[in-house]
């Protein structure tokens, strides 16, 4: 089936329901109204409102409740109705939701997933365009992952939701209505929820991306190819834990790396992993490795973002500072 | 209304057919050039937020959030206010910007995308909007707390005191945020007054799921009165929320006033109310539409006549025309100016992302 992201996750989020009865949606204007983005659409009516909750207004309360759910044996899915709207959750996040787990001495945790829309591009205001996962990967217990297209946005969220350990699930909202093909009909997902994928492999240099950057990447490496330069592109997929061994493999085949993502760059998700290509690639490489992010600064106003945001030519400008040494 | 938990049902003072109502404890102190002055403002306000939400759908804003049917409630509060008040607005409160002085183009800017939240109109006493649901009352509770040491409360000279009113929606009422708000400023006497707008409906999520006893009830909970006005009654709202303004300067602590009202339009221009209420139930709302009954009960009393309306109107449409006109010709922001509006002095890091950005734009330059 051809779909759009948000219509992956619909299908997804309906086969988890139908699988599991213990899996269940809570989150704000997810049930009648099937969510602001309409990934919930049509869920409440099929499941019921024991299965598809719409929660009070109150973030820190739909992740607290989400706690005691899952310490009951329930698999909560909650959905934060904005990226910029989940700190009111991150002492629950932080503070409880990692470290059930640990305090309990590792006899249980809680599987829970938060759904994020994130990511800018989209022309809103304030608080609906952070990238706030550098925040959650810095946070031992909590998994972090993030899709780049329908297909894998309608397994990883599946697999999201069977793993034991709570994962926070990163939504690129502005492609929420990129199509790709989907087989709802397959058995099972094509690989791991925590493994990274070549997109479009190359020799000359690896672009590290994921969620809303990768198609710019693959655009940007399309680009290039015309120039003669053949670069190969990685969607992370999974933030934390990081396929070390797709990254690391990859960057020793071309010995350049460039990561390109949406957060602010300073102790983002790139600063992590040039460290690790450093520690381990250290003789393979050509060049440093470069990385292409948002500003240090609160995401500015709408219509300065396309400035703001890492796009083809600023990926392609780091691809030639790289190629230069 | 002395003892701190008093909880007062439903004060209405003009009835939906515009019939002035007797109350035990609340009159209109005004007139009816007051009330006309009133009515002005409510067309005024409905004609910025209609002709806003025109400029979205004609792709000149991003967003747009509609205050239709709110604006007895935002327009009698604000003008019960008076400096040295501190007003502190969530995302909606057009009308009440408008009471404060605010350029109605200022709120454009914000929603267009050429600017945060940097209105040049805007007065220090009028705060910034708030989008993080419920953050901002707690924000207002710190700012009575300074009035309360800056000697503004319970001064001998009414004229001298003042307190801090925090607009928040029935929504709001359910976050942390809000609930510490009330704790806070119960604790400490502190002067606010949380003027509540139950509009029925968060996003879609109707005051039912938010609250199972009538909200102006929470606050007996917390030690402080509450009381419930109809909120599409400005005459109502403006005695209600000078009550509760008097009360708080003195010295009282706080008061919660809900303005019982509707939401006539959508959350913002994102949203699709048809999904989840009834077109009767809408019906039922316009029938008590804050502005018709102030237009019916002035004609009737001989305030007003046609050609004040039509000089209203004629204003209204002079002030949509210079908003079509404002709207489009707000300045384009520049993200150069962004790295030097983070903090009060710019660290070097930024300042190098800063020349950097300008090196790199400036590449693309043909000469």
């Amino acid at each position: 089936m051809n779909l759009t992201m948000t219509k992956a996750l619909n299908a997804g989020l309906r086969r988890a329901l139908g699988a599991d009865p213990k899996v269940l949606l809570a989150g704000e204007d997810i049930g009648k109204l099937g969510g602001v983005f309409r990934v919930t659409e049509g869920l409440q009516a099929e499941f019921g409102p024991d299965r598809v909750v719409d929660s009070p207004l109150a973030e820190a309360g739909i992740v607290g409740t989400a706690v005691g759910l899952a310490m009951r044996g329930y698999r909560p899915v909650v959905e934060i109705q904005f990226d910029g709207f989940v700190y009111p959750a991150f002492d629950q996040i932080v503070s409880q939701v990692s470290r059930i787990r640990f305090r309990s001495g590792g006899q249980f945790g809680v599987p829970l997933v938060v759904r994020i829309p994130y990511g800018g591009g989209i022309g809103a205001i304030e608080h609906h365009s952070e990238s706030p996962e550098a925040y959650f990967a810095h946070t031992p217990g909590l998994k972090v992952v993030t899709c780049s297209n329908p297909l894998d946005a309608y397994w990883m969220i599946q697999q999201a939701i069977a793993d034991d350990d709570p994962v926070i699930f990163f939504e690129p909202k502005r492609r929420y209505h990129e199509k790709g093909e989907v087989d709802t009909d397959a058995a099972d997902a094509p690989m791991s929820l925590y493994q990274a994928r070549v997109v479009k492999p190359g020799t000359d240099a690896t672009l590290i991306a994921y969620g809303p950057m990768v198609r710019t990447c693959v655009e940007a490496a399309i680009a290039a190819d015309k120039e003669g330069r053949n670069l190969e592109v990685v969607d992370l997929r999974s933030l934390s834990p990081l396929d070390d061994a797709t990254i690391l493999a990859s960057v020793r085949r071309t010995g350049r790396a460039i990561v390109v993502h949406e957060a602010v760059g300073t102790l983002g998700m790139g600063a992590e992993i040039a460290a690790r290509i450093q520690a381990e690639c250290f003789f393979e490489l050509q060049a440093p490795v470069l990385r292409v992010t948002g500003y240090d600064l609160p995401y500015p106003p709408s219509r300065t973002e396309d400035g703001y945001l890492p796009d083809l030519d600023r990926v392609l400008d780091a691809v030639d500072r790289s190629l230069a040494y | 209304m002395t003892e701190a938990a008093d909880s007062i049902d439903f004060v209405q003072l003009l009835d939906q057919a515009g019939r002035r109502v007797e109350h035990p404890t609340f009159a209109y102190a005004g007139t009816d050039a007051d009330i006309a002055a009133r009515l002005r403002d409510m067309i005024l306000a409905r004609r910025i937020d209609s002709e806003a939400t025109a400029l979205q759908r004609k792709g000149e804003l991003g967003l747009w959030p509609p205050m239709l049917g709110q604006e007895a409630a935002q327009i009698g509060s604000a003008r019960a206010s008076r400096m040295p008040d501190e007003l502190i607005p969530s995302y909606r409160e057009h009308g009440v910007a408008w009471c404060a002085g605010i350029d109605p183009i200022d709120l454009l800017s914000t929603f267009r995308g050429t600017s945060m939240t940097y209105w040049p109109s805007r007065p220090k006493n009028f705060h910034l909007y708030s989008f993080v649901i419920g953050s901002q009352t707690l924000h207002a509770v710190g700012m009575a707390m300074g009035m309360q040491r800056d000697g503004l409360v319970g001064n001998e000279d009414p004229d001298a005191n003042g307190a801090a009113v925090v607009y928040f929606g029935d929504g709001a009422t359910s976050q942390g945020d809000v609930n510490e708000a009330f704790i806070f400023a119960a604790s400490y006497a502190a002067p606010v007054v949380f003027f509540c707008q139950n509009n029925q409906y968060a996003i879609s999520e109707p005051i039912a799921l938010q609250s199972r006893i009538p909200l102006y009830r929470r606050a007996a909970g917390f030690g402080f009165p509450g009381v419930r006005v109809d909120g599409n009654d400005v005459l109502a709202v403006e005695a209600v929320t000078a009550w509760a303004l008097d009360h708080a300067r003195a010295g009282k602590g706080p008061v919660l006033v809900e303005a019982y009202t509707y939401r006539m339009g959508a959350h913002t221009t994102s949203d699709d109310p048809t999904k989840y209420r009834r077109a009767e139930e809408e019906a039922e709302w316009r029938a008590k539409d804050p502005i018709e009954r102030v237009k019916t009960y002035l004609l009737n009393a001989g305030a007003i006549d046609q050609a004040w309306l039509d000089g209203v109107a004629a204003e209204s449409e002079a002030l949509a025309e210079r908003l079509r006109a404002g709207c489009v010709e707000l300045p384009e922001p520049k993200l150069e100016d962004s790295w030097r509006q983070v903090y009060a002095n710019t660290p070097d890091l930024l300042e190098k992302q800063r020349t950097d950005y300008l090196a790199y734009e400036a590449s693309f330059e043909v000469n």
